[in-house]
């Protein structure tokens, strides 16, 4: 019985689509209070007086607190963490849940009403009235570069930081110096909204006595929530249970320690009633972080042949007003992964991060690794035309060992890839997708002058995922480490039970889990129970985000379960009368080599070590154990992508006609899974290329703070995914998995834009940014062709 | 997102709603499908003191033969008028429009009345019924009028419709062997079209066989007919060269989709789709 790599349907699902799931808006408390935000309507200004005397008289309103108020209550032992220090010099301006003296965004809290309803309170913040002195915003980040343009008045300058990773200064400059072809290319990566299905929330619940609060959140992390919170609220860590319930998808935009989360938090444990709140769609793009936000300049050099010499980059990001838990990490998380799956012997990253008065940027699907891909993989068919050569062969020439497998490969910004094998990556896409054929396809319509031309884009993407060794984040100066914890008890009944410090939110872990641990102790997948998101039910865990829970949580799980297979060896040699090492255990059985007819199964060793009648001397009942698997390594899935796109010249539409995607994420413990995950990856890169734009104005207001206007897009407008799979897997882990959660992502937006740019080409249009509006792709062509 | 406080009136017949109306005045808005208003309401961008819930006057939602026209009811849904055999058969381009709404599970609540009294110059709707010359029937406390499509629409947002009237009824003209044309350019299905362009040519079946009723979306303050190209085309101009004049006397909005000059590409373009379809 083998279920592991087969595509068994998600337990979850069942209770998800008939609207069982729990999420936090739909627990409740008895007497709660629902929180109302009087949020900054301006993006820069002093706050000059916040009137709540017409807020307080109005109905059910049980409080108002403006920001010096709640500064004065003493709620907060320091302002809201951020986790990541990436320069030991950071500017770090303080943050806490509520403004006082200058607002730095729209949306940044002025104030707080409590109320009976959440009508009531929305009504009432409503009333509070926020005299502002206006100050001058910084919108962007050309802004934020300008002499005297300031994000916050006390700051000496918006820079915050600035990071570098040039191992080899000289050998970068000779490279360049040495090259025959230069390759300078700027790109902009926009702002997106991260949009998950269920918006953010929180509810804190007071025990009855003894200062307990339970934390409810739609968080990732609930690990962290905890820590972090105890850290700045003062409260101390056992009294905080944090849960985080049915989760709708986060992709990041759930991984942080936000002002809703520690003012629930801390108003509820000061008033002893429950304090509630969910955030609006339209609030959450300023009340949740955004993603991206960057400019990029990318520069390759090459020979003669188009081999790469050397690659220099330079990042400016964007920081938004604040920092928040990861916000200063994310573009370091791409700088390893600016040599894509190229083999360059020289190569340069230095990053600023700047302050602006926008929504802070933090963690967003790919969290860095998707910019870096774009950005070499638009360069690389920048460089191809250079050469004269097709992007297929540019890719080809480049790719680490040739395009032959490897493993524990050291590349140039000092990572050991885990393992690669390129070139049947590529063979297979172009394979599947009928290469020669779309390029015939392409010729026919360019000689016939026809009105619809025809892109074919590739990127043979390569990301780090499965974050993470400790060391390595330790040395990167992030303020955690990167394990994970897993508990596996087999019940007295003979059904398993795995507590897990992995923290769902939509991936199907529990599903995943179960399949690991049916395979490792020979038991039905249904008779596994999986416990999670919950600190006092998995007090030690390091949550989902990065593409980690398969290849740090799931490992951790798969270990524990061997030993629990050790132990159930000594307990089943013991009774059997049996040498230990004269067992074999298979289909959730032990049997005494060669006699066949001598077995007994695990379940009745898990009665027999909770009955604890007969076990070996010194051993401690009951069947369970526990294990912290720390990685050796990140892993390295990648792929190839081919975008197929039908651009209108007449009306600058961009349709996505095909996409082929072949993914390498090493060993799959559930195929649909991965799947899923693929096609889910795809639409978001696929969206930030052609649809997805957060549209701030200069004057630091956002254009689309609704999904009216801010176009996320749906099943509608994708073509039937066509995918196919290497499996490649990583020698850094027992089970030889990667991480699936990104990499779709990570892959699709370069292959859409590429695949645009090639549709334009022959009117000499070499780059359109993002999105591929149709006005921008129309203006681009009559500009062409001026 | 979360609608300012207002008292709910549940009318029983479309009398009692137009006694509603009369009672409160611009205080108080019909809801039928509720697809248009509660959105505005979400946004605290409406705030009547009053809703007047007229979606369950079930005599209201239904397809008729009216002689030389088709009749049909204002509260018959978008999904209805897109299945009705006899719009496909009369009126094709409307079925077609219908069809075109949103997505489906705003069809299922739209109404054609509320789409048409809302006048939203985006919606599609309102120029299918233009470029047919339909109308509409309001019925308020003095009794029933007729209004011509190209009388309704009198600024954003804002229609001929009097504070105390309730559209009852949608007419376009019978025209089994009218030809037709709908170009809705957007960047996503579900959207309301960046322009979009509802065309049609009257068969001999109709009274104005042979003439062609052009209208914009999204064009200015209002649905409207394309008068320039209507025009160009009566005078016997090419359909290239009435396309040319496709944006005259308009007033397209800016916005994140598009500015004036590129909507005033579109709709060039859209109206020489169209009347190429037309043939």
């Amino acid at each position: 019985m083998t279920v592991v790599g087969t595509p068994l349907k998600r337990k979850e699902d069942p209770k998800l689509l008939t609207g069982e799931g729990k999420y936090v808006d739909d627990i409740h408390a008895p007497g709660e209070l629902w929180m109302g935000m009087v949020r900054s309507t301006m993006a820069h200004a002093t706050i000059d007086g916040v009137d709540t005397s017409a807020a307080a008289a109005m109905p059910g309103v049980h409080a108002v607190y403006t920001g010096a108020q709640l500064m004065d209550m003493g709620l907060w032992a320091a302002p809201l963490p951020c986790a990541w220090p990436v320069t030991p010099d950071m500017v770090n301006p303080a943050h806490y849940p509520v403004a006082t003296g200058e607002v730095h965004h729209v949306g940044e809290i002025i104030a707080v009403v409590l109320a009976d309803t959440r009508a009531q309170a929305t009504d009432a913040a409503e009333q509070v009235e926020v005299s502002y002195g206006p100050l001058p915003a910084v919108a962007s980040i050309a802004e934020a570069r300008t002499d005297g343009a300031k994000a916050h008045s006390e700051l000496a300058s918006n820079k915050s930081y600035t990071w570098a990773l040039v191992p080899d200064p000289a050998a970068l400059d000779a490279a360049f110096a040495a090259a025959t072809h230069h390759v300078t290319a700027e790109f902009t990566q926009q702002r997106l909204i991260p949009t998950p299905m269920e918006p953010r929330g929180v509810l804190a619940v007071p025990g009855v006595a003894g200062g307990d609060v339970t934390l409810y959140s739609s968080s990732q992390v609930p690990h962290f929530l905890k820590i972090l919170l105890a850290a700045t609220t003062g409260i101390p860590e056992s009294k905080i249970r944090a849960i985080a319930p049915a989760v709708g998808g986060g992709f990041g935009a759930k991984l942080n320690i936000n002002p809703d989360e520690s003012l629930a938090l801390t108003l509820a444990h000061k008033l002893g009633r429950p304090v509630r709140w969910t955030e609006t769609r339209s609030e959450a793009a300023f009340s949740t972080h955004q993603g991206r936000g960057q400019l990029q300049r990318i520069e390759l050099a090459a020979d003669a042949d188009g081999k790469l010499l050397g690659v220099r980059v330079h990042l400016d990001a964007d920081m938004g007003a604040y920092m928040m838990l990861v916000t200063p990490g994310v573009p370091l998380l791409g700088s390893f992964l600016y040599t894509g799956v190229y083999a360059v012997p020289a190569f340069g990253f230095t990053c600023d991060g700047w302050f602006t008065n926008m929504t802070p940027t933090d963690a967003y699907r790919g969290a860095g690794r998707p910019e870096a891909s774009y950005a070499i993989e638009r360069a690389m068919d920048i460089l191809a035309a250079k050469v004269g050569v097709g992007p297929d062969e540019i890719r080809r020439r480049n790719y680490l060992a040739g395009g032959e497998k490897f493993e524990n490969l050291a590349v140039p910004s000092t990572l050991v890839f885990d393992s690669g094998h390129y070139g049947p990556s590529l063979d297979l896409a172009l394979d599947k997708a009928g290469y020669a054929d779309l390029r015939a396809e392409q010729a026919r319509r360019r000689a016939a002058g026809e009105s619809k031309q025809l892109g074919i884009g590739l990127c043979t993407y390569v990301e780090i995922c499965g974050l993470a060794p400790s060391r390595a984040l330790g040395g990167l100066g992030f303020g955690s480490g990167g394990w994970e914890h897993a508990v596996v008890r087999l019940l007295p009944t003979g059904k398993a039970e795995v507590v897990s410090g992995s923290t769902p939110h939509g991936q199907g872990h529990e599903t995943s889990w179960s399949m690991i641990v049916a395979d490792k102790l020979g038991i039905d997948p249904a008779d596994v129970t999986v416990l999670h998101s919950d600190t006092a039910i998995s007090p030690l865990g390091l949550d989902t985000y990065g593409s980690r829970s398969l290849a740090v949580g799931g490992v951790a799980i798969a270990m524990a379960c061997d030993k629990v297979i050790d132990k159930a060896r000594l307990i089943a040699a013991h009774q059997m009368e049996a040498n230990p090492e004269d067992l074999e255990f298979a289909e959730g059985a032990f049997t005494v080599k060669g006699s066949p007819d001598k077995t007994m199964p695990i379940q009745a060793i898990a009665f027999g070590a909770f009955l604890a009648h007969n076990l070996p001397d010194g051993m401690e009942p009951n069947l369970q154990e526990q294990m912290t698997f720390d990685p050796s390594n990140f892993a390295f899935p990648f792929g190839t992508h081919v975008a197929v796109v039908e651009v209108d010249e007449t009306t600058g539409q961009v349709d996505l006609l095909r996409y082929v995607a072949v993914d390498d994420c090493g060993n799959q413990i559930n195929p649909l899974i991965v799947e899923g995950q693929i096609h889910g990856g795809i639409v978001q890169g696929v969206a930030q290329a052609l649809w997805e734009d957060a549209a701030w104005d200069a004057d630091g207001n956002l254009r689309n703070p609704s999904l009216l206007d801010y176009l996320v897009p749906s099943a509608a407008e994708m073509p039937s995914f066509e995918t196919a799979f290497t499996v490649t897997p990583s020698p850094a882990n027992p089970l030889g998995v990667k991480g699936v959660g990104e990499a779709g992502t990570i892959g699709s937006a370069a292959a859409v834009i590429n695949a645009v740019c090639d549709a334009l080409s022959p009117h000499g249009i070499t780059d359109i940014e993002m999105p591929a509006t149709p006005r921008r792709v129309w203006k681009a062509i009559q500009e062409a062709n001026q | 997102m979360i609608p300012a406080s207002f008292d709910y009136v549940e009318a029983a017949s479309a009398e009692a709603a137009i006694a509603a109306l009369t009672e409160h005045g611009d205080e108080a808005k019909l809801m039928a499908g509720g697809h248009s208003l509660i959105p505005l309401m979400r946004f605290r961008l409406a705030t009547p003191s009053v809703v007047v819930d007229i979606s369950r006057l079930s005599d209201l939602s239904y397809v008729r033969d009216g002689g030389d026209h088709l009749a049909i009811g204002a509260l018959t849904r978008h999904c209805e008028v897109e299945a009705s055999d006899l719009v496909k058969s009369q009126a094709g381009l409307l079925a077609h429009v219908a069809g075109q709404v949103g997505d489906p599970q705003v069809r299922h609540r739209g109404t054609i009345g509320g789409s048409l009294a809302h006048g939203d110059p985006a919606s599609d709707l309102p120029a299918a019924l233009l470029a047919l010359g339909g109308s509409v029937v309001a019925r308020g406390p003095g009794g029933e009028r007729v209004i011509a499509a190209s009388d309704l629409f009198t600024g954003f947002l804002e229609t001929a419709l009097a504070p105390d009237e309730l559209l009852t009824e949608v007419r376009v003209p019978k025209g089994p062997d009218t030809t037709w044309s709908f170009q809705k350019f957007n960047r996503r299905a579900q959207d309301w079209a960046i322009v979009g362009v509802a065309a049609c040519r009257n068969g001999a079946g109709n009274g104005a066989a042979g003439s062609t009723g052009v209208a914009l979306i999204n064009m200015g303050q209002t649905p409207m007919l394309a008068t320039a190209v209507q025009s160009a085309l009566a005078s016997g101009a090419s359909a290239a060269d009435a396309a040319a004049r496709a944006a005259e006397g308009t007033q397209p909005p800016e916005d994140l989709n598009g500015d004036a000059e590129y909507r005033t590409h579109l709709a060039q373009v859209l109206v020489g789709r169209a009347l190429a379809e037309l043939g």
